[in-house]
């Protein structure tokens, strides 16, 4: 068997242990500590549960969010959940409009190790007119200078879905792009 | 815009954090004795029961009356299973420090997990249930690569909706202080420029200034600090050109993962005069909470401090994503707790968590240092930094209120479930004016400092924890 090798630098071990699976490291005092591989993957069966229809939707073209069922209160959700988190009664389905105006955005160039190959991507928060709440979702067809907030999106939804919040995306709206002038809404802030 | 709309919003306000508290009616807690490992990117040849081990070995040996036999129970956090594989880690802290069969319990709540268990350390005696309660935390980062290690991260975030976009907790973060520019710089210092792009685009570019103000701060404080990660003497324009992360945030504007312990033991009064004739009195505690995802924070009414007035924010949409209205109720809390109204005249120093740049701005708002808006403008007045250390542009209110005198998390490190423990040992040191003695440098001590907070935050600002401490003799 081969000798470990052995290694000061901690960042010099990794390529170590893709390679071979097992390294020593030995530290300033002297210490050495046997590092080993430890693979680690599974596949959860995962439910959507009582959130279903929304991504069931999305496959066929449709943004759905929630309407809670109270008369009385009657908030609506751009990200739909089961139960009102007003009043607590139960929600029922809503199409949402497939147009809203970027409430924040960003442009991600790094992200989590399953999706760094796709990096960089545009995250961004989407208000709906007539919903209380907000959708988070990608910004595609465009570039960071073009994006402000306040700006007409559309949604685009992918033909060939997987069943995931990517299904759906939005893209700067036709025509819709041209930022408002000075002193109009888009604001985010209260009516007198 | 989102929200102004048919609605019911109106109500979306947070009515439990306008009630009058409840009366405390616990006993007095102090805190005699912290201890904490150095942080830092790997500690290959410690685990995390070494790495608390050590700890509480530092934390034992100032308070020699302190015997393992005298300690009743444990309350242990760490943030995350993934990081280590090891299901129940806690236990075998337990074990390690030789505490069974003594109670304990395992404390997790985001990146406020080290805030938690050094609140749920102070229950456990404030209640009468232990006389001396040790509360241990840490987290080992280092046995994934760093972007496993932000996916893990981001498993705290909504798997159904969020996580699925990228996973990137950065990327949450720039949402939101891209919109806090745009509330308070856009609408504030550049409301004048015609062109809305233009505006926004100078907006941004002033507040990443600022943001990289925060970032110099922190790291130049931390270099009178031998157990911070990434003490370092940086420019404006150094922070400015790091890599860009997540737009507008960039490297050195972020904390980074990290290895590391830290321990407090909490007594009652009788038990505190046993063990130390310089005792912490554990003032004040608050919590609060948020939605998880995002996009459904409410826009609703400031929930204001004493201090504050409603026509202060006539126009003002709260919380959105602007700001952390979790960071607000447990400021009130902890705050109402203590007796404290206005925390800038009556508190010496925060330690507070910094893990972006930009949600120390929006924190100093949160906890009333000053009002929603003002973040940017108390940066630049210098309000938060240290009078006794030189920083590379002028800062005129100096010692104010000092904000992460000990570095923060962006210097110091973020082993998560270490990291409000951490806070909370290094408070305790400036309160007890032993910071000289135990980072061997005087520098970072705030002198007569008499009390001080310590602020814990959980993803995108789902939970944050503030805790007072003061002086207790």
């Amino acid at each position: 068997m081969a000798p470990l090798k052995k290694f000061d630098k901690f960042r010099d071990i990794q390529a170590e242990i893709d390679r071979s699976g097992s390294a020593i490291f030995q530290d300033a005092n002297g210490v050495e500590a046997l590092i080993i591989k430890s693979p680690y993957q599974i596949n959860y069966i995962h439910s959507y549960a009582e959130d279903s229809a929304f991504f069931l939707g999305l496959a066929e073209g449709h943004l759905l969010g929630s309407r809670c069922t109270n008369k009385e209160c009657g908030f609506v959700y751009a990200t739909p959940r089961g139960h009102c988190m007003e009043c607590g009664e139960p929600t029922a389905w809503l199409e949402l409009p497939k147009g809203g105006k970027l409430h924040s955005w960003t442009t991600c160039h790094f992200g989590s190790e399953a999706f760094l190959k796709e990096t960089p991507y545009n995250l961004c928060l989407v208000e709906f007119e007539g919903a209380g709440s907000l959708l988070l979702a990608r910004l595609k067809d465009c570039v960071e200078s073009d994006l402000y907030v306040g700006m007409p999106v559309e949604a685009r939804f992918d033909p060939k879905p997987k069943y995931s919040i990517t299904d759906v995306w939005f893209v700067p709206a036709k025509g819709g792009s041209a930022p408002p002038k000075a002193g109009s809404s888009g604001r985010g802030r209260a009516r007198p | 815009m989102a929200t102004s709309r048919n609605r019911s919003s109106a109500r979306r306000t947070s009515p439990s954090i306008h009630r009058p508290g409840p009366r405390w009616s616990g006993r007095r807690v102090y805190m005699v004795t912290g201890g904490v490992t150095k942080f830092a990117k790997a500690h290959p040849s410690m685990d995390f029961r070494l790495m608390v081990k050590r700890a509480y070995d530092q934390a034992l040996a100032e308070v020699p009356n302190l015997t393992r036999d005298q300690i009743d129970g444990s309350r242990i956090s760490y943030f995350s299973d993934h990081f280590t594989r090891q299901l129940k880690a806690a236990s075998m802290v337990q074990d390690y420090l030789g505490l069974n069969p003594k109670g304990s319990v395992r404390i997790e709540w985001g990146g406020a997990t080290g805030g938690e268990c050094f609140q749920a350390g102070y229950e456990a005696v404030a209640s009468g249930r232990m006389d001396v309660c040790l509360a241990a935390g840490f987290e080992t980062m280092s046995r994934v690569q760093t972007w496993k290690g932000n996916e893990f991260i981001a498993l705290a975030s909504d798997t159904n909706f969020d996580f699925p976009l990228g996973g990137f907790y950065t990327g949450y973060y720039a949402l939101m202080v891209i919109r806090h520019i745009y509330e308070y710089l856009r609408l504030g210092k550049f409301a004048n420029v015609k062109d809305e792009r233009e505006a926004q685009r100078l907006a941004i570019a002033e507040g990443q200034r600022i943001m990289s103000w925060v970032s110099v701060k922190n790291h130049l404080n931390a270099l009178h600090n031998p157990y911070a990660q990434y003490p370092k003497k940086l420019s404006v324009d150094d922070v400015l050109r790091s890599e860009m992360i997540s737009y507008p945030l960039t490297r050195e504007q972020i904390c980074t993962m990290s290895d590391g312990a830290a321990v407090a033991v909490f007594c009652s009064e009788e038990k505190a005069k046993e063990f130390t004739d310089k005792p912490i009195l554990v003032k004040g505690v608050g919590t609060g909470t948020d939605t998880m995802r995002l996009a459904d924070r409410p826009f609703g009414k400031v929930p204001l401090m004493p201090h504050e007035s409603a026509r202060d924010y006539e126009k003002l949409r709260y919380p959105g994503v602007h700001s952390f209205r979790a960071g607000r109720a447990a400021g009130l809390e902890a705050y109402r707790h203590a007796g404290i109204e206005n925390p800038t005249k009556e508190l010496d120093f925060i330690e507070l968590h910094d893990a972006y740049a930009s949600s120390e701005i929006q924190t100093y708002e949160d906890l009333g240092l000053c009002r929603y808006g003002e973040g940017y403008d108390f940066v630049l007045q210098g309000d938060p930094f240290l009078k006794q250390i030189q920083y590379p542009f002028p800062v005129p209110n100096a010692g104010a209120i000092p904000v992460n005198p000990s570095g923060g998390l962006i210097a110091c490190g973020h082993p998560v479930g270490a990291t409000g423990l951490m806070q909370g040992v290094f408070a305790f040191w400036q309160l007890q004016g032993t910071i000289a003695e135990h980072f061997g440098d005087p520098k970072l001590q705030i002198q007569g400092a008499k009390r001080g907070a310590i602020h814990s935050h959980a993803g995108t600002g789902s939970a944050v924890t503030v805790s007072i401490l003061e002086r207790g003799f």
